[in-house]
C-alpha cells in the first residue's frame, strides 16, 4: 500500500501521469458540441406538454388547437406510441406518454414538432388537457403502510438474541436532492428511408437504451441506431430515458429530424432524483465498542415509477452497517411508491442515504462509549479478509479502510481561525456574521461502496481496438459523462500498445456491442479493462506479426532495432482485437439477504472543519480533506477532480441542495432556487490518493467516483453537530435547524 | 416582437406613452428569466441600454439605469454593501437600479437600504410629466408597484443627509449568489435617530416603527436595549413560510441581523 502525493506523474500521456483530457480545451472555448448544440437544416423542434398536478385522471385530452397553428407538424399522444407504452430498464412501467393519468409532475401528455422552438412551445401550451385531480400520495410512511412497495430487502445475518452492552438509536431523513448537471435533457432524431431512425441524445448507457427504444417504436432492432451525444454531467440522471422515444416518435412522424432542449424546469421534471429516505437504526457494541448487533429499517421514496430504485434499495441495506464488521446484523429496506417526483440513479447509488445514518450513529456510540471517534471506527473497520457485515460476503480485493482513515487524521487540523474577511465567514457576501458569533467543529465520516454491477447481472463491456499506420484506433459505447473516459481509455492503449497516437471513437449501437453504464464507479475497470486486453491483444499480434519483441510509434522492435515501420506491419492490414471483459461473476444473495453479491468495493473517508453562526444557523465549511482509496491512479489529476467534485455534491447535500415539494410538485425547479454550492462555499480539499493495487482493473486500478460524495456529507454534518451540540438528524441540515426553530 | 431602441429620455418617453404596454428592459436580469421560463409574454420591448440619461448618478440622485456593479464601487457604504451581495458579477454588471424597483420582489436587495433611508422614486411619462414618490408610495405589494401605464422610472432621489452610520446583511442559505431569506438595513445619525428596514419579511420591505422609536431615544444603548430592539424587530416583521425559509425562521432571523446591523453601526 502507498500514500501518494497527487501530484505523482510517469511518462506523459501514459497510465500514472496526469495527463490533459483531450476534450479539456475545446469545452473551456466553446467548441465542444453538446447534445443541446446538435442540429440540422431540415430539422423541427419538439416541445412537450407536461402534467401541471402530481395526480390525476386525464379527462380530456384535444390537440386540434395545436394542430390548427401554423408551423405544426405533429402533435403526438399516447395512442401514437408505436409499440409498448412503457419504458424503463428494470420493469417497463413508466408511459412514454400518458394515457388516462397521470402520477407525476411533469409527467410528459403529448410531443409535438413545429417549425421553429417558439412555435413548438405556443403548440405545446395550446394542447387542451383537462384533469380530475386525485390525492397524491405523498408522504413516504403513508406509502409504505399502504403496502405501495416496488421491492423490498432484507439481510438477516447472525443470531437474533446477541445483544451489546451499549446501544444507540436514531431516526434520520434525507430529502431529495438532483443531480442538477449543468447539461439539461437534449438530442435530435433523424429518419432513415427506410422507416428507421437514428437519435443522438445525452444518455448513460446507449445499449440499454435500445432496449427500450425499440420496445417503444415497435422497430425492429437493426432499424434503430442509438448514438451517444456530449454531456454536460449526468451523475446517474441519463440512467433513464428521457426524450429519446418523444424524438424518435417526431422524426418517424415527420420524416424529418428532430431537435429538443429541455428548459431547467423541464429537467428538473424529467429526471429522476436521489431517493428522499427515512431510517431507523439501533446499534449496540459491546464495552470496548465492538459492534455486536445493528438493526436498521430504511424507506426510499421511489417516486411513482420502478425505475432503478431496487437496485438502490437493495444497495441501502447492503451498505447499512458501512465499512464495519458486526456479526449480527437485522436491516430491511423498502422502496417506496409515491407521487413524488421519481428517483432512480445518483452518484452513490443508495450507499449515500445510509452513510448519512449509520456515520450519525458511530458517532452516538462513542459520546456513549466515551471513545474518540475516529478509534472507534479504527477498532470497527472493515478490511481485506472480513466479511460485509449485511452480507457475510468476505472481502478478498484490497480494501484499505485503516489506511484512508489514518491519512485523513494525520492530516494536520490547523486551519485558520476566522478572520475578519466576511467571505470566509458564514453568511458570505451578506455580511450577517462578526468573528465572535462563530463557533467550529470537526466531523469524521467514512463510507463505502461497490464497484461494478452486482447481484449476477451478466456485467461486461466490448471494446475494439485496432492498429493502422496512422496510430491507434479504440472503439467503444462507453460514455463519456465529463469525468475523462476518453483520456483514461487514451492512456491505457498508449501504455499497452507504446503508441502515442490514440483515438478514441465513441461508436453508435450499430457498430460495437454494449460497454455497459457509465455509472457504479465502473468504467475504469469495465471498459478499460476491456480496452486493456483488446490492446494487448494487438500488441502481441504485431509482435507476433514481425517476430519483434517490443512495440513504439516507430514500429516493432527486435534486439534495439526498428524490424518494421508501423505502416510496413499494417499498412495495408491493420490489427484489429474485439473484447468482451467481464469481471468474475457475482451472485443473487439467498432471502436472508446473506451471499455474494458484489465483485468489488472502495472505501473513502472526510474530515470537515466548519465554522457556524448558532445564532442565525449559517455554516461555513472552513476545509474538507479527504482521503480515496483508488486502488492505482492511472490519472491523479483526475482522480483530484472526482475528489472535490464528488465532495462539493456531498457537501450540497449536507447544506443546500434540495427538492422542496409541494403535493409533489416541485417548488424550486430552477438554479435561483435549488441552490448548489458556489465556488465562494467550496472550501481548500487536501485529497490524499491510497493504492493498493485490485486483482482486475487494469494496471490495479480500482473505480471509486462515487465514494467522495457518500461520506462528505456525513462529515459535514458531524462538525456543525460538534460545533453545535444540535442533533441535526435531517439533511439537508437548514438555519431554522441548527437555530432549533420550525 | 418589435423592439424600440430610444436614444433619449424624451424618445424613450415617447415611446413608453405610445405603447404603454410594453415590457421596459434594462439589464434583463429579471425580465429574461421570466421570458425564458415563459411566465412573461413580451410582445414589444423598449430597451434602455443606449438611454444615458438614465445612468447618470449626480450625488443624491442616483439614475435608474445605474447598475449593481456601479453602486457596490460608488461612496454609499450600505449601497455598496447590498451590491455586492447581488447575483454573479455579469448580473451586477448589467442588473440596474430601476430594475429592482420595476420587478418589485419583496426580497429586492435595494428596497431596504432605499427604505431606510426614506429615499423616494422619481417616474415620467410623455403626459403626465414627473412624479415623486416615496418608497412606500411606490412599493405596493409583491411584484407590484405604482408605475402607471406608459410611465417610466427614471431615478432614485436620497435625502440630502444620509447617516455616516448605515449597515445592510443579507441572510441566505449560500455565500453569495441567492435570493434573500431576510434582508436588513439600519441606519443611525448623529443624533441616534435609528432606522430599520428589512426585506423578505412581508409583501414590500418594511420598516419596524416602534423598534426604531425605541432604539432612537437610547443614546448609549445597553445589552438590554439592543436585545429589546431585536425582540420589537421579529415582532413587527409579517414574514410567511414559502420554499425559502420558514416564518418562525424569517422572523426569529431578522430580528438578529437587525440586532447585528445596529451593533455595527453603534461600533463605526
Amino acid at each position: 500500500m502507498s500514500v501518494a502525493p497527487p501530484d505523482a506523474t510517469t511518462a506523459p500521456g501514459r497510465v500514472g501521469s496526469s495527463t490533459l483530457r483531450p476534450d479539456g480545451v475545446p469545452k473551456t472555448k466553446g467548441a465542444f458540441a453538446y447534445a443541446s448544440d446538435l442540429q440540422d437544416e431540415r430539422m423541427l423542434w419538439g416541445a412537450t406538454v407536461r402534467a401541471p398536478l402530481a395526480r390525476a385522471r386525464i379527462t380530456r385530452l384535444d390537440i386540434a388547437p395545436a394542430l390548427a397553428i401554423v408551423g405544426v407538424h405533429a402533435v403526438l399522444t399516447a395512442e401514437d406510441v408505436p409499440g409498448l407504452n412503457a419504458m424503463g430498464q428494470i420493469v417497463q412501467d413508466r408511459p412514454v406518454l400518458a394515457e388516462n393519468e397521470v402520477t407525476y409532475w411533469g409527467q410528459p401528455i403529448a410531443v409535438v414538432a413545429a417549425e421553429d422552438r417558439e412555435t413548438a412551445r405556443r403548440a405545446a401550451d395550446a394542447v387542451i388537457v383537462e384533469y380530475g385531480e386525485l390525492e397524491p400520495i405523498t408522504d413516504l410512511v403513508e406509502g409504505h403502510e399502504r403496502g405501495l412497495v416496488f421491492r423490498e430487502h432484507k439481510a438477516r445475518r447472525g443470531d437474533p438474541e446477541a445483544h451489546g452492552e451499549v446501544a444507540v438509536e436514531g431516526y434520520y431523513e434525507v430529502g431529495t436532492q438532483d443531480q442538477a448537471p449543468l447539461g439539461t435533457e437534449a438530442g435530435i432524431a433523424f429518419p432513415d428511408t427506410e422507416g428507421g431512425v437514428d437519435v443522438y441524445a445525452v444518455s448513460q448507457w446507449i445499449h440499454v437504451d435500445h432496449e427500450q427504444i425499440v420496445d417503444c417504436l415497435g422497430l425492429r432492432p437493426e432499424q434503430v441506431r442509438v448514438h451517444p451525444a456530449g454531456m454536460g454531467g449526468a451523475f446517474g440522471s441519463r440512467e433513464d430515458l428521457s426524450l429519446q422515444v418523444h424524438l424518435c416518435m417526431l422524426a418517424l412522424h415527420t420524416g424529418r429530424p428532430v431537435r429538443m432542449v429541455y428548459d431547467r424546469q423541464e429537467s428538473f421534471a424529467s429526471h429522476v432524483h436521489r431517493h428522499a429516505a427515512r431510517m431507523w437504526y439501533r446499534h449496540e457494541a459491546d464495552r470496548d465498542g465492538r459492534l455486536v448487533r445493528v438493526e436498521a429499517r430504511v424507506l426510499l421514496d421511489a417516486g411513482a415509477y420502478t425505475e432503478t430504485s431496487p437496485a438502490v434499495l437493495n444497495n441501502a441495506v447492503y451498505f447499512a452497517v458501512g465499512p464495519y464488521q458486526c456479526p449480527n446484523v437485522f436491516a430491511e429496506g423498502y422502496a417506496v411508491q409515491t407521487n413524488n417526483p421519481p428517483s432512480g440513479a445518483m452518484r452513490g447509488f443508495g450507499a449515500v442515504q445510509s452513510c448519512f445514518a449509520y456515520e450519525a450513529q458511530m458517532d452516538r456510540l462513542a459520546v456513549e462509549l466515551d471513545m474518540d471517534p475516529v478509534e472507534l471506527r479504527l477498532l470497527n473497520a472493515l478490511e481485506t479478509g472480513d466479511r460485509l457485515a449485511t452480507t457475510g460476503q468476505l472481502i478478498e480485493e484490497p480494501l484499505p479502510t485503516r489506511a484512508v482513515i489514518e491519512a485523513v487524521r494525520s492530516l494536520p487540523v490547523d486551519a485558520d481561525r476566522p478572520g475578519n474577511d466576511p467571505l470566509g465567514l458564514p453568511g458570505g457576501t451578506g455580511l450577517t456574521t462578526p468573528p465572535n458569533s462563530v463557533v467550529r467543529g470537526v466531523g469524521f465520516a467514512v463510507g463505502i461502496k461497490n464497484l461494478a454491477f452486482s447481484e449476477g447481472f451478466d456485467d461486461y463491456a466490448d471494446a475494439r481496438v485496432v492498429l493502422t499506420a496512422a496510430g491507434v484506433e479504440v472503439h467503444t459505447a462507453a460514455i463519456e459523462v465529463g469525468q475523462g473516459m476518453v483520456t483514461i481509455l487514451q492512456q491505457i492503449a498508449r501504455t499497452v500498445l507504446g503508441v502515442d497516437q490514440v483515438a478514441v471513437i465513441f461508436d453508435d449501437t450499430s457498430l460495437i456491442g454494449s460497454a455497459g453504464s457509465t455509472s457504479a464507479s465502473r468504467q475504469t475497470q469495465m471498459a478499460g479493462g476491456a480496452v486493456y486486453r483488446a490492446a494487448a491483444r494487438v500488441r502481441e499480434e504485431a509482435l507476433r506479426r514481425a517476430d519483434g519483441d517490443d512495440l513504439t510509434g516507430a514500429g516493432v522492435w527486435r534486439d534495439g532495432t526498428v524490424v518494421a515501420t508501423l505502416e510496413e506491419l499494417c499498412g495495408s492490414d491493420p490489427i484489429e482485437h474485439e473484447v468482451r471483459y467481464r469481471h468474475i461473476e457475482t451472485a443473487e444473495p439467498d432471502e436472508d439477504g446473506q451471499g455474494s453479491p458484489h465483485v468489488d468495493f472502495s472505501v473513502a473517508a472526510h474530515r470537515a472543519i466548519v465554522d457556524v453562526d448558532p445564532e442565525l444557523g449559517l455554516v461555513k465549511l472552513v476545509r474538507i480533506d479527504s482521503a480515496q482509496d483508488v486502488g492505482r491512479a492511472l490519472n491523479p489529476q483526475s482522480i483530484i477532480g472526482q475528489i472535490e467534485g464528488g465532495t462539493m455534491q456531498g457537501v450540497g447535500l449536507a447544506v443546500m441542495e434540495e427538492l422542496v415539494l409541494d403535493r409533489g410538485r416541485v417548488l424550486n425547479a430552477n438554479f435561483t432556487d435549488y441552490l448548489l454550492p458556489t465556488f465562494l462555499d467550496a472550501p481548500p480539499v487536501q485529497s490524499v490518493i491510497v493504492e493498493e493495487p485490485g486483482s482486475w482493473g487494469p494496471f490495479g486500478a480500482k473505480g471509486f467516483s462515487e465514494l467522495p460524495t457518500i461520506s462528505s456529507t456525513p462529515a459535514v454534518v458531524a462538525a456543525i453537530r460538534a460545533a453545535t451540540g444540535k442533533a441535526l438528524t435531517r439533511v439537508p441540515v437548514r438555519p431554522e435547524h441548527i437555530v432549533g426553530i420550525e | 416582437m418589435d423592439i424600440d431602441r430610444p436614444r433619449s429620455l424624451d424618445e424613450t418617453l415617447a415611446a413608453a406613452g405610445e405603447y404603454p404596454d410594453a415590457t421596459l428592459l434594462a439589464g434583463g436580469t429579471d425580465v429574461m428569466v421570466e421570458v425564458n421560463f415563459r411566465t412573461r409574454q413580451v410582445r414589444r420591448v423598449i430597451s434602455l441600454r443606449g438611454v444615458a440619461d438614465l445612468s447618470e448618478w449626480n450625488g443624491t440622485r442616483i439614475g435608474a439605469g445605474v447598475t449593481y456593479r456601479r453602486m457596490e464601487l460608488g461612496p454609499i457604504p450600505a449601497l455598496a454593501q447590498l451590491a455586492r451581495t447581488v447575483g454573479s458579477p455579469q448580473i451586477r454588471s448589467v442588473g440596474t437600479l430601476g430594475g429592482n424597483l420595476g420587478t418589485a420582489s419583496p426580497a429586492g436587495d435595494t428596497h431596504p437600504f432605499l427604505a431606510a433611508c426614506d429615499a423616494s422614486i422619481e417616474v415620467r411619462s410623455r403626459d403626465g410629466g414627473t412624479r415623486i414618490l416615496s418608497w412606500s408610495e411606490f412599493l405596493t405589494g409583491p411584484k407590484l408597484n405604482a408605475l402607471k401605464p406608459g410611465e417610466v422610472i427614471t431615478a432614485v432621489v436620497l435625502p440630502e443627509h444620509l447617516p455616516a452610520r448605515q449597515e445592510f446583511g443579507k441572510v441566505g442559505v449560500r455565500s453569495a449568489m441567492v435570493i434573500s431569506t431576510v434582508s436588513a438595513c439600519v441606519m443611525r445619525d448623529e443624533e441616534g435617530r435609528t432606522t430599520v428596514a428589512l426585506g423578505a419579511v412581508g409583501p414590500t420591505v418594511l420598516r419596524a416603527a416602534r423598534a426604531e422609536e425605541m432604539m432612537s431615544a437610547e443614546s448609549h444603548p445597553s445589552a438590554e436595549a439592543l436585545a429589546e430592539f431585536s425582540r420589537l424587530v421579529s415582532d413587527e416583521v409579517r414574514p410567511i413560510t414559502d420554499h425559502r425559509s420558514t416564518e418562525a425562521y424569517r422572523r426569529h432571523a431578522s430580528g438578529v441581523l437587525a440586532r447585528r446591523l445596529l451593533e455595527r453601526c453603534l461600533a463605526a
